[in-house]
């Protein structure tokens, strides 16, 4: 092999297929936030942006104009350094989880065997950001929100990994195409309806661990005006506001990949096109679970911030040790149906 | 330029990355600088563990060290109000001993590795195929029970002894009954009152009352 295919096939083979998935990524969080204001407006009756572009699709686009072209202040006496390299820190791992997530049976950047352990130590990191956004801004306000969000993310990140364990003691695999593919079979072969309680944790804990409504305490308006960015202005407040989404939608597909059978389809086999599996199903339901980040917004008020605590550490976590022995009995006494992915 | 070259470029550029990482994390003055280079010098290390194909290890070490363990050390690290001048006093007059010591952990560092290289003997093909996670696993949970259980209760009585050395019963604190709140009624907190229509009575206002002139000058 000469130099120039080695380059080719190591260098810039690999950068395409990572901006084939980042493109259509951040393109999908300016849409998604454009369809969260629409939602939140239709479920306040309101009409949300209407106004720029065709029914107001284009509303998002110029706030990302608008936030580059803003200056980005730096307050006194903060930290130079860690301020700007904050931001970096949350949005780098939001980014780079997405190498392992499989779009179906053979679409996967990186088809790791530790890919769930991967995932793991990328959305453990993530918290980094917030913490230094908190300390360095040099203000009360963010280090409050620092503080809130970083132990609100360290206690649900366990009853997090704790629901994953179940789905790894099921498949007994770490790599997330298995993972799809030992849910093969019909609707109630996924693994949704065997690990119910864990599935409706993973959610929720998926979003505390994002910081999102009913659990934003880190950025609560009414107490702490923004949390952790509340210094931070322009393009490095939209960094944060990039990273929060890519995080909300890499937590909508993970829950459709482990417990909602990722691009499996519901309905069977011999139904000609809508029974056969395509990246089109997990879009389907991934977009649905994105939807209810919308629908709980709207609809929830906030915690407490002690319930929050009490409910990560008293409820979640120790419903879902138990439920790691109950998928243990159901894996050894063949409760459930495992598929190949044939 | 081959694999081989390219794997031992990465492995220098890691190695130097974790050193100098270690260096800084005794030599900068900002003590959260100093936890951050810590973390990088984790992050370098599980980068040199993955060139050496021990993947489960090394994403293990960014989950639990990175990830975990110095998220809170951050968190102390920026509640305490270190006083920079009094931390380095010392660094000076210590360094001899500091350095004596580091040679010496280096030396028998290096024969430990001396030695071991002696009885080295290559190792076999995984038998799991090519995930050594899985092969990790089958070997923690069939021929190493016994160790890996007891690791874990030993951790977990760790845990307990944490918790009941740091727990102090203070008196005179009210808890919250979360049980309570939940169960709480409407009808225990608010209490609807018909009351009765009826017209404005007509009330004349009350008369002036000019205050009497006091201490008047």
């Amino acid at each position: 092999m000469t130099m120039a295919d080695q380059l080719i096939h190591h260098l810039l083979i690999p950068v395409l297929f990572i901006l084939a998935i980042l493109l259509p990524l951040i393109i999908s969080v300016a849409m998604f936030v454009y369809w969260e204001r629409k939602v939140i407006g239709w479920m306040h009756v309101r009409m949300g942006p209407n106004k720029i572009g065709p029914l107001g699709m284009l509303q998002a686009f110029a706030d990302v104009v608008k936030l580059l072209l803003k200056e980005v202040i730096l307050p006194t006496n903060a930290n130079k350094f860690l301020y700007y390299l904050a931001p970096m820190l949350a949005l780098v791992p939001a980014m780079a989880a997405w190498a392992v997530v499989p779009f179906g049976p053979e679409t996967v950047l990186a088809n790791v065997n530790a890919g769930v352990l991967y995932l793991l130590a990328m959305t453990s990191m993530g918290v980094y950001g917030i913490i230094l956004a908190g300390w360095s801004s040099n203000s009360r306000y963010a280090m409050l929100g620092a503080m809130r969000a970083a132990a609100q993310v360290i206690s649900y990140e366990l009853a997090m990994g704790m629901s994953i364990v179940c789905v790894l003691v099921l498949t007994g695999s770490l790599n997330l195409t298995a993972i799809v593919n030992a849910q093969s079979g019909n609707f109630f072969d996924w693994f949704w309806l065997p690990l119910l309680p864990v599935f409706v944790i993973y959610f929720v804990s998926g979003v505390a661990e994002t910081n999102r409504a009913p659990f934003d305490v880190a950025e609560g308006e009414s107490e702490i005006v923004a949390g952790f960015h509340v210094e931070y202005s322009g393009s490095a407040f939209a960094i944060f506001f990039l990273a929060e989404y890519a995080n909300m939608i890499l937590v909508s597909f993970l829950a459709s990949i482990l417990f909602m059978g990722g691009w499996l389809s519901p309905f069977p086999e011999s139904w000609g096109f809508i029974g056969h599996g395509g990246f089109h199903w997990l879009f389907i339901k991934a977009f649905f679970f994105a939807f209810l980040f919308l629908w709980f917004r709207a609809s929830f008020p906030r915690y407490r911030y002690d319930q929050i605590m009490r409910l990560g550490w008293k409820v979640f976590i120790p419903i879902t040790i138990v439920w790691v022995l109950v998928a243990g009995c159901m894996k050894y006494f063949g409760w459930v149906h495992l598929g190949t992915g044939a | 330029m081959n694999t081989d070259l390219l794997q031992l470029i990465c492995f220098y550029f890691f190695g130097a990355v974790a050193v100098i990482g270690g260096l800084m994390v005794i030599s900068v003055k900002n003590s959260v600088h100093a936890v951050l280079s810590l973390v990088l010098t984790f992050f370098s290390m599980a980068c040199v563990w993955l060139l050496a194909e021990a993947e489960f290890l090394a994403i293990a070490l960014v989950v639990v060290y990175v990830g975990a363990v110095m998220v809170l050390f951050l968190f102390v690290v920026m509640m305490l109000d270190i006083k920079q001048e009094v931390v380095r006093e010392g660094f000076i007059r210590y360094l001899p001993v500091g350095i004596v010591v580091a040679v010496v952990m280096l030396a028998e560092m290096l024969a430990m590795i001396g030695v071991k290289a002696m009885h080295a003997h290559t190792l076999g093909p995984n038998p799991a195929g090519d995930s050594n996670v899985a092969w990790l696993g089958q070997a923690l949970y069939t021929e190493f029970l016994l160790p890996f259980e007891i690791a874990a209760l030993i951790l977990t009585v760790g845990i307990v002894a944490a918790v009941a050395l740091t727990l102090r019963q203070r008196a005179g604190v009210r808890h919250q009954s979360a049980a309570q709140q939940v169960a709480v009624h409407a009808a225990d907190r608010v209490r609807v009152v018909k009351v009765a229509v009826e017209r404005p009575a007509s009330v004349n206002p009350a008369p002036v009352v000019v205050p009497p002139q006091e201490n008047a000058p």
